[in-house]
């Protein structure tokens, strides 16, 4: 049955769902929009599907808070932030069918990233159905709260191995007054030295990517500084749609059915050799690279950079995510052990013994 | 009500036999620095919330990391409790000491191993002050962003284990914002890094888990801390008003203009003529309440966006406006909102501090029913406000030499924080749970929450030796403790608006 677009809390069959789950010992396969589907390893489970669980549960622009349903289109999350000036700072792509739950689940983050900060971030609370079938709360709509462990920050990325989102409330920021791009023609040595530079500096740089040719800028804030720094860094005045499309990965770099990768690396990490053709972002932190190479070799050169590589290409690799070290994978199991006992959740989505 | 560990409420405490715990320390460990004498423990008796005070068993002053692992595995294996202590400048007891357990005190792991201007990082050890972090960094033009009003004193492992935040948490966000990577020790003195110098790391978000843990999941060893450029240049402005109503009033409208100060803070009128008596900053004495509003960046933005505050307080109905004419009188419209702390105190023998967090529109109808159980409870307040973040310090003034006055100033304490969580905030917005706040946990949480709590815990430390007794409370405890916990919506203070 296809789920409606009408408002409702749905949480009590959600919690029905996994009850009869827990009591029939069968394992749920988590999906909102199902739009990330190609990340991570399969799960053999039956699908629960959030979407009935939806809407904008409280929003209040001048406390920066949003609340929403787990099963809320993020689109439409975006649009009311949209309409009152303000905006998702961590840039969450959408790509397409994206929910609320989904976007916090897996922790996706855009291109302002390494300027504003991660979807991690930006939660200030979720509401959760556990592994024991309990509907609870963590955190709040409240800025600072250090009331017991973080759990919506652990919660946050965790591809749903650890309990079931179903609602969460985001801080949220005004849109910049100002945003304007631009790019410069130069090399990506040359690209990566200025943005080691730029990034001592006070300037208003909200989004940097090369893709070989290149050095693409985003600059936000005010009138002033991104003025100044248009005078300052010169370049060709672009389309800003550059920044979305690369975020919702149209662009031409993403669509040849080559298998794509994500290496999430230090902030400094110089020129890269890597064996296929990259797209670098997040000012040098996050590169995209299609190859053939075989993942335990790409992740080996993610890991001597000192990041990590994920694997974006579905069913390629038995490891999407980069193996742990063991000791930490050992505590990785014990939590999802105490949080989820009887391994309900997305079982093996991260890694195969999560 | 009495804060300190009691074991039927809190779980029975391993016994541990000094001299057992002792001979095999100085076998295993002969270079480790012990307290053990009455004398030399007395100083270690409490933290910041020195009303409360526990002799520990034994103090360990270690050197070296090796020294850490080695203990905490020789505890493990003995079943001794742990109690970590940075530089001892909490207000909510979370270094509180254990009769039966060791204090161990990482304050002497205080070098800065790295500072990568580049990467824009530092690696530092626990013990490293949060100033020196920012002043070692100075000279790149780069600083660390998180401020709590103790910054010179306090260490970063504290402010990890803490989620310690400050003045400027709005714009630049709280201690776990701003870490890259921090080292910790199991209870079994297993070392796992958690986070890296990427952005991200694969697997669970244990660095989220970890900061703000309060000693409970592990013991900080390491931090790589996030470095900032310095803004180019701050503008404080300063707007009296002749009621508080107004001052939030203007806060929200500042919010609403598209404005994210660097620091926004509100005083009530008794904080006001405590820090003007205190410090001479010039604040208004008359004023019901005023606000300091911090623009900083670039300076054409900053510019800017003065000039806009500037009208958005005016149609608040500011009764009167300023605007920090040179640094210096910046740094003194500062001095006396960071010294307000002190300057209540002069007021009183005693002063107690609360940290309750709430949705910003609720702070009229938080206000005035902290002002009716103040009055209730016959004790004077003070309030001092993270206004941007919505992070109240209540600060209660007693006199600890008068029969009761201590308990009616914990119990004032405690419905301040209720009234909190009612209003849909939280306990604790920066000072941590603790010892101090134990009880009231049992209001915010309910016990399906709380077993979930200790299951996380059980996860890391299942024999509870890391810190016990803090931060989450036993289901005994909040049985005994009795409060009700707090359903949003079904309680008393009708005047509040429900969430």
């Amino acid at each position: 049955m296809a789920p409606d677009d009408t408002d409702r809390d749905a949480s009590q069959q959600l919690l029905e769902q996994v009850n009869t789950a827990l009591a029939n010992a069968t394992p749920l396969r988590i999906q909102g929009g199902n739009s990330k589907a190609f990340l991570g390893r399969d799960v053999m489970g039956e699908v629960l599907d959030t979407r009935s669980h939806r809407g904008i549960v409280s929003y209040d622009p001048s406390e920066l808070v949003i609340t929403a349903r787990a099963g809320t289109p993020l689109r439409a999350l975006c649009a009311a932030l949209d309409a009152a000036g303000q905006m998702l700072p961590c840039e969450p792509p959408t790509f397409g069918d994206a929910t609320v739950g989904g976007m916090v689940a897996a922790g996706l983050s855009g291109p302002r990233r390494p300027w504003a900060g991660s979807v991690r971030d930006f939660v200030l609370g979720t509401r959760v159905i556990t592994g024991l079938g309990k509907h609870l709360r963590f955190g709040g709509e409240v800025m600072k709260n250090v009331a017991g462990y973080d759990l919506s920050r652990l919660l946050t990325g965790s591809f749903g191995c650890l309990g079931l989102l179903t609602e969460v409330s985001l801080k949220v920021l005004p849109k910049p007054r100002l945003c304007s791009s631009i790019a410069l023609e130069v090399n990506s040595t040359q690209a990566l030295a200025r943005l080691t530079e730029w990034g001592r500096q006070p300037l208003p740089i909200s989004a940097a990517s090369h893709d070989g040719h290149l050095l693409r800028l985003r600059l936000e804030g005010g009138e002033g500084s991104v003025a100044a720094a248009h005078d300052r860094l010169g370049g060709e005045v672009i389309d800003p749609a550059y920044w979305q499309d690369l975020n919702e990965q149209r662009l031409d770099f993403f669509n040849d059915g080559q298998a794509l990768w994500r290496l999430s690396l230090p902030q400094k990490t110089g020129v890269l050799v890597l064996p296929g053709e990259q797209l670098i972002d997040w000012g040098g932190a996050q590169r995209w690279l299609k190859s053939t190479a075989d993942g335990a070799t790409i992740q080996a050169l993610a890991a001597a950079a000192g990041g990590h590589a994920t694997c974006y290409s579905h069913g390629l690799e038995d490891s999407p995510f980069q193996p742990l070290p063991p000791t930490l994978l050992r505590y990785q199991r014990q939590l999802k052990a105490q949080l989820d006992p009887h391994g309900l959740f997305n079982p093996g989505r991260m890694y195969a013994e999560i | 009500m009495n804060i300190l560990y009691d074991e039927r409420l809190d779980g029975a405490l391993p016994e541990v036999d000094k001299q057992q715990l002792l001979h095999a320390l100085r076998q295993q460990l002969p270079a480790l620095e012990i307290l053990s004498h009455a004398e030399e423990l007395r100083p270690y008796e409490c933290d910041g919330l020195s009303a409360y005070r526990t002799t520990p068993m034994l103090v360990v002053l270690p050197r070296h990391i090796e020294e850490v692992q080695t203990l905490l595995r020789l505890c493990h294996q003995l079943r001794v409790p742990v109690v970590a202590r940075g530089a001892g400048t909490g207000l909510s007891g979370g270094a509180l000491p254990l009769e039966k357990g060791v204090l161990l005190v990482m304050a002497r792991f205080n070098r800065i191993l790295q500072i990568d201007a580049d990467a824009r990082l530092a690696r530092v050890q626990p013990g490293v002050r949060n100033l020196a972090i920012s002043q070692a960094a100075a000279p790149y033009d780069l600083y660390y962003a998180p401020d709590p009003s103790s910054q010179i004193a306090c260490s970063i492992g504290g402010n990890v284990a803490e989620n310690a935040g400050g003045v400027h948490c709005l714009k630049y966000g709280l201690t776990v914002h701003n870490l890259l990577k921090v080292d910790i020790l199991t209870i079994d003195g297993e070392h796992l890094s958690l986070g890296s110098d990427a952005l991200d790391s694969p697997g669970f978000d244990l660095l989220a888990l970890f900061t703000g843990s309060e000693g409970l999941l592990g013991i900080i060893t390491e931090v790589t801390v996030k470095l900032l450029p310095k803004p180019q240049v701050a503008k404080v402005l300063l707007a009296a008003f002749d009621c508080v109503e107004n001052a939030g009033r203007a806060v929200a409208d500042i919010i609403a203009a598209g404005i994210i100060p660097g620091g926004l803070e509100m005083m009530d009128n008794l904080a006001i003529r405590a820090a003007e008596d205190f410090i001479h900053a010039g604040y208004p004495v008359d004023a019901e309440a005023i606000l300091l509003c911090e623009l900083d960046g670039v300076e054409a933005d900053v510019q800017a966006d003065c000039e806009r505050v500037r009208a958005v307080l005016s149609e608040a109905g500011a009764t009167e406006l300023r605007q920090a004419k040179d640094e210096a009188e910046r740094v003194r419209f500062w001095a006396g909102r960071k010294n307000a702390f002190p300057a209540v105190g002069r007021l009183s023998p005693d002063y107690y501090c609360m940290d309750g967090s709430i949705p910003r529109r609720t702070l009229p109808a938080v206000l005035k029913g902290i002002a009716e159980l103040a009055g209730e409870y016959d004790l004077r307040v003070a309030n001092v406000f993270h206004a941007g973040d919505g992070n109240m310090h209540p600060l209660i003034l007693f006199d600890a030499n008068q029969p009761g006055e201590l308990e009616r100033a914990e119990a004032l304490g405690g419905k301040i924080l209720e009234l909190c969580v009612q209003a849909g905030g939280s306990i604790s917005g920066e000072h941590g749970i603790g010892r101090e706040k134990i009880n009231q946990m049992c209001s915010q949480f309910n016990s399906d929450e709380l077993t979930l709590f200790h299951s996380v815990k059980a996860a890391f430390d299942p024999l509870g030796l890391l810190n016990p007794g803090k931060n989450i409370p036993t289901l005994h405890r909040c049985a005994e403790f009795g409060a009700m916990h707090i359903h949003l919506g079904q309680l008393p203070f009708p005047e509040l608006e429900r969430f």
